[in-house]
């Protein structure tokens, strides 16, 4: 890490604290951007518009040589390349793209498509995850002042200004709503097991990441479900989800379960 | 190959398996915490300026907030 491209812009959503252990879905998630690509020669615009096209599919890419990564070849998704405009030898495309996408190797690769070569000019990313450009993103400034006012003031709306919940980063994962009696098991690292379960979301599929979350709304711990949104509904014992991550400090709930002592 | 609808697109419902209530006396909803615990479980979308990496403007948030450890979802790398 920390070889990052210093002129890249955009979404970069920051960890405070406890909520730093919800890191690995964030790296995980999907990403978009707003790229400028210079072309190294001439080429029509409807030429460009297909092969940024032909992009648009799970891609091969090899780490560069200044990477953070093993240095292996390695699959990623381009959900989509949308064309914005073409203004001689710079082309703007936005890119949807799974985590972990180099875009300036995937400007090096079109360009050796295109045959003129091409390189990345300039990069800001518009979305990470769940969090996106318009919706409550702050500038450093921004973070400085409000910051200040708080600490004035104490009123806990300014605070609300530049801070979200570290739930909020958890969005876009599928959430297993649970009782108050099996928070504090799995805050000790016990796996989820089906009568602790109240609601869960669609779309869950054996192996897939969940968050497990109180019926207040809060984060419990990150795990990795056992079975199907359909079988879960059906089980009446058994693992559900084992747990990966916990994120809640233990005893924030009762403890419920019989300890070994006779 | 057709477009693939990336992960923000995707809608899930909400499915009930077994009815239940909350005890008020324990936890806390997310907004509701008190500002210290807001904090140490909090993100920041920030937007990073041009200029420093990811690394130097997460430890500028580190001192601006006066917290002890932040960390950040993925570095702007490309």
């Amino acid at each position: 890490m920390g070889w990052g491209d210093p002129n890249v812009t955009g979404v970069l959503p920051v960890t405070l604290e406890e909520s730093r252990k919800i890191v690995q879905a964030l790296l995980l998630s999907g990403k978009e951007y707003v790229c400028l690509m210079k072309l190294h020669g001439d080429i029509s615009e409807a030429r460009v518009k297909d092969v940024l096209k032909e992009f648009e599919d799970t891609i091969y890419q090899r780490p560069p040589l200044r990477a953070s990564v093993k240095r292996q070849l390695r699959t990623r998704r381009i959900y989509y390349i949308d064309f914005l405009e073409m203004d001689g030898r710079n082309v703007l495309f936005k890119v949807g793209c799974e985590g972990g996408t180099y875009i300036r190797k995937l400007c090096f690769d079109i360009g050796e498509v295109l045959g003129c070569g091409a390189h990345m000019q300039e990069l800001r990313r518009t979305r990470a995850g769940p969090f996106i450009e318009e919706d409550a993103i702050v500038t450093l400034h921004d973070v400085a002042y409000w910051f200040m006012e708080w600490q004035k003031s104490g009123d806990a709306a300014i605070l609300k200004k530049i801070i979200q919940p570290m739930e909020k980063a958890l969005a876009l994962v599928p959430k297993i709503y649970i009782r108050d009696s099996a928070v504090d098991a799995v805050c000790h690292g016990a796996n989820l097991t089906a009568p602790g379960v109240l609601s869960l979301e669609t779309g869950i599929s054996d192996g897939s990441v969940v968050a497990i979350f109180t019926l207040k709304g809060e984060a419990v711990a990150l795990a990795v479900a056992e079975a199907t949104t359909e079988e879960i509904l059906n089980m009446e014992h058994g693992v559900v989800a084992k747990v990966k991550r916990v994120l809640m400090p233990r005893g924030t709930y009762p403890k419920c379960w019989k300890s070994g002592e006779i | 190959m057709p477009r693939s609808s990336p992960p923000w697109e995707v809608k899930r419902e909400l499915v009930v398996k077994a009815e239940g209530e909350t005890d008020p006396k324990y936890g806390c909803k997310p907004e509701e915490r008190p500002a210290k615990e807001y904090i140490r479980f909090g993100v920041i979308n920030l937007d990073k300026p041009a200029g420093p990496t990811s690394h130097e403007v997460a430890a500028w948030v580190k001192r601006i907030l006066g917290v002890h450890n932040v960390g950040h979802g993925g570095t702007l790398e490309a």
